[in-house]
C-alpha cells in the first residue's frame, strides 16, 4: 500500500518529448526543427562570445562570493533589464515609477506576475478574474496562470490559419467583448508560435480598445532583440504602452538573446502610477518570492548586469544578438525562395513575414506526423518550426521534405 | 456663440479623465508588506553604522574575519568547470542528472538500497525553499487524504508560510523545551501520539532551526516507532548536513535510519550552507516511492509542477555541486571544508559561554553548548533581543535565535557583554 498508489503518470511536456525523440532517432539526416532554442550554422548551441568574456571576468574576480541575492534579486540586474526592456529615457524611468523582481527565466517571471494578479489585482483573490492568452500562444501560459490560481483562462483570436496572418478584427473583437478589467497576455514581439506581430497602427488600435475597457496589460518578452536585430524596435509595443499611460507588467526572458537558457535569467518589469504604488507592489512581492524559492541564483544575473552596465560588453553583445537575428533571417529567405523555387503548393511569403525564432508553417498534424516519421524532421504538432533548427547544409533537405509532405499528405 | 462654452466644457472633461488616470492606480487596494523577519534582520544591519555591530540573524556562514567564505573545493570545481568550456541548454525539468543523482547518494549512503532499486525520484529544486515548495506542493494535490502538517514547534519560519501557499494546513507538536532550552522529547511523543493518521509530519534531519536542539539516536528511533504506528507521512527537512557534526554520514543517520524502518519519506535537502553556495540556490527534493514504477509516475508529476513555475533549475550550482561530490579529490576537500566550518562553530559555543562566565554571569548558558549547528536559542525573551539590538547594535531574529556563524574570536567578547547586560 502507498500513499502514492494512485499518482498517475503524466503526458510528458511535448517540445522536450520532441526532443528525447530526435535525441533517440538514428537517422543521420535527421533534423530538430523543435525547442526554441538558437543554433549556429553548424546545428550547434552558440555560448555568446560576451558571455564567455564575463564568464572569464567573474571565475576570475576573487571578490566575488556565492552569498544570498535580495528576495527581490540583483539590484544592478533589476535596473538595466528595465531599462532594455522601457528605454533608457523613458518617462516612466525618469518619473520613478517602474519597479522590478528578478525571476528565473521568463516562465519565473510570468509565474511572479501571475500569482501578484491573483493577489492583488483590482481587489484581493482574482481567481475568477478571465485571464486571456492567444490562440494559439506558448503552451506554458496556460499552467502559469491556471498554476497561481486562476480558473478562467480563455483564448482571444490571434492566427488567422486561413490567411496565414493576423486575425485583428477577431483579436479586437475579443478585446471588446472581454469583461471588463480581464487580463490580457501580450506577446511584445516574435509572437510564438506563430512569428506573426501586429503593425504599429495595429498595436495603437489594440491600446485604445484596453485602455477603454480598463483590461490589464502583461507583456511577455522573451525575444528582444531576437526578432529584428534591434532591441529599441523589438520594445515599440511594450513603450508605446508605457507613453499611453498603463500600468502593467513586462516578463522578460534572456534565456534567448543572451543565450543563457539553463542559468534562468528573468526580470518582472512593474509599471505603475507613481512610486508609492511601486514600492507597495514589490513589499508584496518579495512575500511570494519568499514562499517559491526566497531568493533568485546569482550567476546569471550578476553575467548579464555586468555586460548591460558595461559600454563595450554592452556593444558586443547587441553586435552578437544581431548575429544571431541575422542567421535566422537569411534561413527565412532561404527556405522561402527554395519552396517557390520547388513550386511547392500554397504561399510561402509568411515565411518571410513572420519573425523572430518561429515559424507557423501551416502544416497540418498528418502532415507534421509525415515530416517526423518518414523525414525524421522534428516539428510541433502545431507546425511550428524552429528557424534556428535550419543550416544552409540542412535546408535543401528540408525545403525537399516539405514539398515532398505537402503534395504527398493532406 | 455657443461653440466655444460648449469646447471649453470639452476640455474640462478630457482634464478630468487625465487627472482620474494620473491618480487612478490598480495598486491603490496593495497594502504595505511587513519586511521578512529573518532576511529583515540582515537589512537593518546594514543600514546601522555602529562600528561594532554584529550580524547574528540570517544563517549564512562567516569565517573567523566575519567573512563571507568561498570554499576552496568550490574555486577548484569553478575553474574545472570553466575549462570545460560547456553549453548553455536548457536542463531537463528535474535538473542535472550528475548532480540528482549525488544529491540522493549524499543523503542516502551510497550503497542504500532506495538508490540501487531506482526507487526513489530526485529533483533538481531552487534550494531548500524550492524543494520544500515542490514537496508542498506535492502534497497538496496528490496527498489528498490529509491537508494537516505537522511542525516541530518552533520551525523555520519560511516552514509555515511556504506550506499554507501550497494549500496545507498547518499545526504543530511540540519540540522544544523552553525551560531547559533543550528537547522536549515526553512532549513530542505525546504530541505525536495524537497526531491522526496520514498527517504529514515535519522532521528536522539534524542541527534543527531555529533551536539547534536534536534528539538523540535512541530518541529518534522512538520517534520513528511512534510515527510508523501513527501512519504519518514523513517530510524530512535536511539543510544542514555535515554542518551538525562536521560528519555527513552522522548528520544523515535520522533520514536514513528512518528509511531502513520502512518509512517511504519525502525529503528537502540544500547545499546553501554545507557548500556556501546559497546565491546560487542548489537543493534537491526526493521521494521515496513503493518501487521504480511509482517513481516514474511520481517523477511526471512533478515536472508538471516545476514546470509551470521556472520551467527548469539554474546549472551554475548544481554544476559545482555535481563536482565536488562526483571527483573524489574535491569531495574529500569538501567534507574537511564541512568539518572545519562545523568546528569553528563549535568552538564559538563555547568561548562564547566562557565569556559569558567571564562577564560575571550566574545563569545556566549549558545549552549553548549541548545545541547544535548553526543556530543556537539562546532564550533570550523579545524585549532583551530588542535592547540587544538598539544599545548594542546585536542584531537577531525576535524568537532569540543567533546564527553562531556570525560570532567571531574578534566579537565575542563584546557579545557576551551584550548578552550579560540585558540578562543579569
Amino acid at each position: 500500500m502507498s500513499l502514492f498508489g494512485e499518482v498517475p503518470q503524466a503526458t510528458p511536456v511535448a517540445v522536450f518529448k520532441l526532443s528525447n525523440d530526435f535525441k533517440d532517432d538514428p537517422n543521420p539526416m535527421k533534423v530538430n526543427l523543435g525547442v526554441g532554442a538558437y543554433r549556429t550554422d553548424e546545428g550547434q548551441p552558440w555560448v555568446l562570445p560576451v558571455v564567455k568574456k564575463v564568464e572569464k571576468l567573474i571565475v576570475a574576480d576573487n571578490r566575488l562570493n556565492h552569498e544570498y541575492l535580495p528576495i527581490l534579486g540583483l539590484p544592478e540586474f533589476r535596473s538595466s533589464a528595465s531599462k532594455i526592456a522601457l528605454g533608457e529615457d523613458s518617462p516612466a524611468i525618469q518619473e520613478n515609477r517602474v519597479g522590478a523582481v528578478q525571476c528565473l527565466g521568463g516562465t519565473g517571471a510570468l509565474k511572479m506576475g501571475a500569482e501578484f494578479l491573483r493577489r492583488w489585482y483590482n481587489g484581493n483573490d482574482n481567481m475568477k478574474t478571465p485571464v486571456y492568452v492567444s490562440a494559439p500562444t506558448w503552451e506554458n501560459h496556460n499552467s502559469v496562470f491556471a498554476n497561481a490560481g486562476f480558473k478562467d483562462v480563455r483564448p482571444y483570436k490571434y492566427w488567422d490559419a486561413e490567411k496565414r496572418g493576423l486575425d485583428l478584427a477577431g483579436f479586437l473583437g475579443d478585446l471588446e467583448t472581454a469583461p471588463k478589467h480581464s487580463i490580457f497576455v501580450l506577446h511584445a514581439c516574435a509572437h510564438n508560435p506563430t512569428g506573426t506581430d501586429p503593425t504599429h497602427v495595429e498595436w495603437m488600435q489594440v491600446a485604445e480598445v484596453m485602455e477603454r475597457r480598463k483590461l490589464f496589460v502583461f507583456f511577455d518578452s522573451a525575444y528582444q532583440g531576437f526578432a529584428s536585430g534591434c532591441l529599441d524596435k523589438d520594445a515599440w509595443a511594450v513603450r508605446y504602452f508605457v507613453t499611453q499611460g498603463f500600468e502593467m507588467f513586462c516578463a522578460q526572458s534572456f534565456s534567448k538573446n543572451f543565450g543563457l537558457y539553463n542559468e534562468r535569467v528573468g526580470n518582472l518589469t512593474i509599471v505603475a502610477r507613481d512610486a508609492d504604488n511601486v514600492r507597495r507592489v514589490l513589499s508584496q512581492m518579495e512575500k511570494i518570492v519568499r514562499v517559491t524559492w526566497s531568493n533568485p541564483p546569482s550567476q546569471g544575473a550578476r553575467l548579464v548586469a555586468i555586460t548591460l552596465n558595461t559600454a563595450e560588453l554592452f556593444a558586443e553583445w547587441k553586435d552578437n544578438v544581431k548575429t544571431m537575428a541575422d542567421r535566422v533571417l537569411l534561413m527565412r529567405a532561404s527556405l522561402q525562395a527554395k519552396l517557390q523555387a520547388l513550386g511547392t503548393p500554397g504561399t510561402w511569403d509568411h515565411i518571410t513575414q513572420q519573425i523572430g525564432m518561429f515559424s507557423f508553417t501551416g502544416l497540418n498534424p498528418k502532415q507534421v506526423e509525415y515530416m517526423i516519421k518518414e523525414r525524421s524532421i522534428y516539428l510541433m504538432a502545431s507546425g511550428r518550426i524552429n528557424m534556428c533548427g535550419l543550416t544552409t547544409k540542412n535546408i535543401d533537405y528540408v525545403a525537399k521534405s516539405i514539398h515532398e509532405t505537402v503534395v504527398n499528405v493532406q | 456663440m455657443l461653440a466655444r462654452p460648449m469646447k471649453l466644457r470639452l476640455i474640462d472633461a478630457i482634464n478630468v479623465v487625465s487627472l482620474w488616470a494620473e491618480i487612478f492606480s490598480w495598486w491603490s487596494e496593495v497594502q504595505m508588506g511587513p519586511p521578512d523577519p529573518i532576511l529583515g534582520v540582515s537589512e537593518a544591519y546594514k543600514r546601522d553604522t555602529n562600528p561594532k555591530k554584529i550580524n547574528l540573524g540570517v544563517g549564512a556562514y562567516r569565517d573567523d574575519q566575519g567573512k563571507p567564505y568561498v570554499l576552496s573545493c568550490v574555486r577548484k570545481a569553478e575553474a574545472q568547470i570553466a575549462a570545460k568550456k560547456l553549453d548553455k541548454e536548457y536542463l531537463a525539468i528535474g535538473g542535472l542528472g550528475d548532480f540528482t543523482k549525488a544529491c540522493a547518494k549524499l543523503a542516502l549512503g551510497d550503497d542504500n538500497e532506495v538508490i540501487k532499486s531506482g526507487r526513489n525520484i530526485t529533483v533538481q529544486t531552487i534550494s531548500g525553499t524550492g524543494s520544500l515548495r515542490i514537496g508542498a506542493n506535492f502534497l497538496s494535490r496528490f496527498h489528498t487524504e490529509a491537508r494537516d502538517v505537522y511542525l516541530p514547534k518552533p520551525s523555520w519560519g519560511n516552514h509555515t508560510p511556504i506550506f499554507r501557499d501550497a494549500g496545507m494546513q498547518l499545526k504543530a507538536y511540540t519540540y522544544y523545551d523552553p525551560k531547559t532550552c533543550g528537547f522536549d522529547f515526553q512532549g513530542a511523543l505525546n504530541d505525536i501520539s495524537k497526531i491522526p493518521e496520514k498527517s504529514v509530519i515535519m522532521l528536522h534531519a539534524c542541527a534543527h532551526n531555529p533551536t539547534g536542539v536534536d534528539p538523540r539516536p535512541e530518541q529518534w528511533k522512538e520517534i520513528a516507532d511512534l510515527v510508523k504506528k501513527r501512519n504519518l507521512l514523513v517530510f524530512f527537512d535536511m539543510a544542514y548536513q555535515g554542518f551538525a557534526s562536521g560528519d555527513i554520514d552522522r548528520d544523515a543517520w535520522a533520514v536514513r535510519y528512518f528509511i531502513e524502518q520502512g518509512h517511504n519519506i519525502v525529503l528537502s535537502q540544500s547545499f546553501a550552507k554545507n557548500m556556501g553556495l546559497y546565491g546560487e540556490r542548489v537543493g534537491g527534493f526526493t521521494v521515496v516511492c513503493k518501487d521504480a514504477e511509482e517513481a516514474k509516475r511520481v517523477e511526471s508529476q512533478l515536472k508538471i509542477l516545476i514546470r509551470p513555475i521556472y520551467s527548469n533549475p539554474p546549472m551554475n550550482g548544481a554544476r559545482i555541486a555535481a563536482t565536488i561530490l562526483n571527483t573524489p579529490d574535491l569531495y574529500k576537500e569538501w567534507l574537511g571544508e564541512v568539518h572545519g566550518m562545523a568546528n569553528r562553530i563549535i568552538t564559538m559555543r563555547e568561548l562564547l559561554v566562557a565569556n559569558l562566565k567571564k562577564e560575571g554571569s550566574t545563569r545556566n548558558w549549558k545549552h549553548v553548548i549541548d545545541q547544535i549547528g548553526m543556530f543556537c536559542f539562546t532564550g533570550l525573551k523579545p524585549e532583551q533581543v530588542e535592547r540587544l539590538t538598539k544599545e548594542f547594535s546585536i542584531y537577531m531574529t525576535k524568537d532569540g535565535r543567533i546564527s553562531m556563524a556570525g560570532v567571531t574570536s574578534g566579537n565575542v567578547g563584546y557579545l557576551a557583554q551584550g548578552i550579560h547586560a540585558v540578562t543579569k
